[in-house]
């Protein structure tokens, strides 16, 4: 792998930038390896790198059906964050964040990490009680977390509506001040990059069609380009998670639901920060561009279509009036759908399934961007160790038969 | 935007409904005798399909009874409504 810097920046100007090496190379699936990963998104992605990383595994292919980051990676609002209320919840995705904090220099690629502050409003009495709750929960897990009053909110965010005679008035609101966004697609490319330098072959176009399983334990997965043996198998397909385990033969609690989107035309820089709130539901950011970056609630049916319903992004324009009245001008340039897998309780599955060697990471709903790092690094201890890291060891599969639920239904600081 | 032929109230576009999630799950005839794991199975697990699949709906702004969709999850095609306790009709393409 060719090292970025500004040497090589400026060596490459010398025969105007045409000379840059591709990112990854363009590998041709081969008959077997130690692992094969399904989902080329940024999970997937991740496990990889971090498999050759942190455990020396680099006979590794990542499979994907589509292109590298086509799905919820090159579709989700980059929002990133830690302050989530449950102590399980609150180190799995500050985990992740330590990682984003570092995640440029160890991929040696700009992932555009921007820790801009994301702050959650409330807008009812209940909304505050639990917004201070969540904060002093995160404190104690060692998180930052501020409240804020309204004067304090419109101190940081001028542009909001704090007027006490609104429909949903703003009472005040958490602050992350570490949280922010980052650039979704570096962050698929930058893993895929360092990954390829590793060793670990990136198939695109290559769809799994099926999963081979003897005597209880998996061999290798069918796919559009042959068939591929493989010691162990990790499932990453995001949305298409139940149609993956379908293939090895068992049921997940997890529903697939189109996410809508939408950014505006581009507008000089007003709003620094990211605003969420969980009681009008609206999660908004301004992107380098200029553009606002803006995400929906999930549609309520069931979905494999990344498409949704327009009543949802008209709920959601009517949401970002009641808060930005200085909006009601703005066109909206593109809308789009990703889908996503949404469990009962709101929080991921990352560990093992009922057969042996076939690993599984899903579930993450509406809110997977953020953990991204730290979803591979744990994935690719389980993968490569058999059993789950302390901090994923939470979230297996298990759960919903022992009832040990990790309930993130509206104390995640979102409505999912 | 869907439009959902409510079998009492006609079509009636998708906003006025609200969706029940997948249709067919019988509660256990006897809740204490049911292992954990089919309890599980019974509270969490779901086909979630890719193709046709059999919901359930509300019309919540209409008539607010409830009725089962045949729709399918990748082009939103309907293909029949039918009331809680009626014969499934077949899904489109099988017997079954």
């Amino acid at each position: 792998m060719q090292r970025f810097s500004f040497f090589q920046l400026a060596l490459n100007a010398l025969d105007r930038h045409r000379a840059w090496p591709a990112y990854w190379r363009d590998a041709q699936p081969r008959d077997a390896y130690d692992v094969v990963v399904v989902g080329a998104g940024g999970h997937g992605l991740a496990t990889a790198y971090y498999l050759a990383k942190n455990h020396g595994i680099t006979n590794v292919a990542v499979l994907e059906k589509g292109w590298l980051g086509g799905g919820n990676t090159g579709r989700n609002t980059t929002i990133i964050r830690s302050n989530y209320l449950w102590d399980e919840s609150a180190r799995l995705y500050e985990h992740s964040l330590k990682l984003w904090e570092g995640l440029s220099a160890d991929l040696n690629l700009n992932v555009m990490l921007s820790q801009r502050g994301v702050l959650n409003l409330a807008h009812t009495l209940h909304d505050v009680r639990e917004g201070v709750r969540r904060v002093q929960a995160n404190r104690l897990n060692g998180i930052d977390g501020e409240w804020l009053s309204p004067e304090e909110v419109r101190e940081f965010c001028p542009i909001i509506d704090i007027d006490a005679r609104r429909r949903h008035p703003v009472l005040g609101a958490t602050l992350q001040r570490r949280g922010g966004v980052a650039r979704h697609d570096a962050v698929a490319w930058g893993y895929a990059r360092a990954a390829d330098a590793r060793g670990v072959d990136i198939i695109q176009n290559c769809e799994v069609t099926g999963i081979d399983v003897a005597g209880g334990r998996v061999t290798g997965v069918q796919t559009t380009r042959g068939a591929i043996k493989a010691g162990k198998v990790a499932l990453v397909g995001a949305g298409h998670s139940s149609v993956l385990a379908g293939m090895a033969g068992f049921r997940l609690p997890v529903q697939s639901h189109p996410l809508q989107a939408l950014v505006s035309e581009p507008i000089k820089p007003v709003l620094d920060c990211v605003v969420m709130s969980n009681a009008v539901h609206v999660y908004v950011s301004q992107s380098d561009k200029g553009e606002l970056v803006m995400g929906a609630g999930i549609d309520a049916f069931n979905s494999y279509a990344q498409r949704g319903s327009f009543h949802v992004v008209e709920h959601q324009m009517g949401a970002l009036l009641e808060l930005f009245p200085i909006f009601s001008r703005l066109r909206m340039m593109r809308t789009w759908a990703g889908i996503v897998d949404v469990c009962p309780d709101a929080s991921p599955i990352i560990g093992r399934t009922p057969v042996d060697g076939l690993f599984l990471n899903c579930g993450w709903g509406t809110g997977g961007f953020k953990a991204t790092p730290g979803s591979g690094w744990v994935f690719a201890h389980t993968v490569a160790t058999g059993e789950p890291h302390p901090l994923n060891a939470p979230f297996s599969l298990d759960r919903f038969t022992t009832g040990a639920l990790i309930d993130e239904h509206g104390a995640a600081a979102v409505a999912h | 935007m869907l439009l959902i032929p409510c079998p009492w109230c006609g079509p009636r576009e998708e906003s006025e409904f609200a969706n029940g999630g997948e249709a067919h799950i019988a509660r256990p005839l006897d809740p204490a005798a049911v292992p954990e794991a089919d309890w599980a199975d019974y509270v969490f697990l779901r086909d979630n399909p890719k193709g046709w699949m059999r919901e359930r709906w509300m019309h919540a702004q209409g008539c607010r009874r409830w009725f089962n969709l045949v729709r399918h999850t990748v082009t939103h095609e309907i293909a029949a409504a039918y009331p809680p306790g009626a014969e499934r009709p077949p899904l489109p393409g099988t017997t079954a």
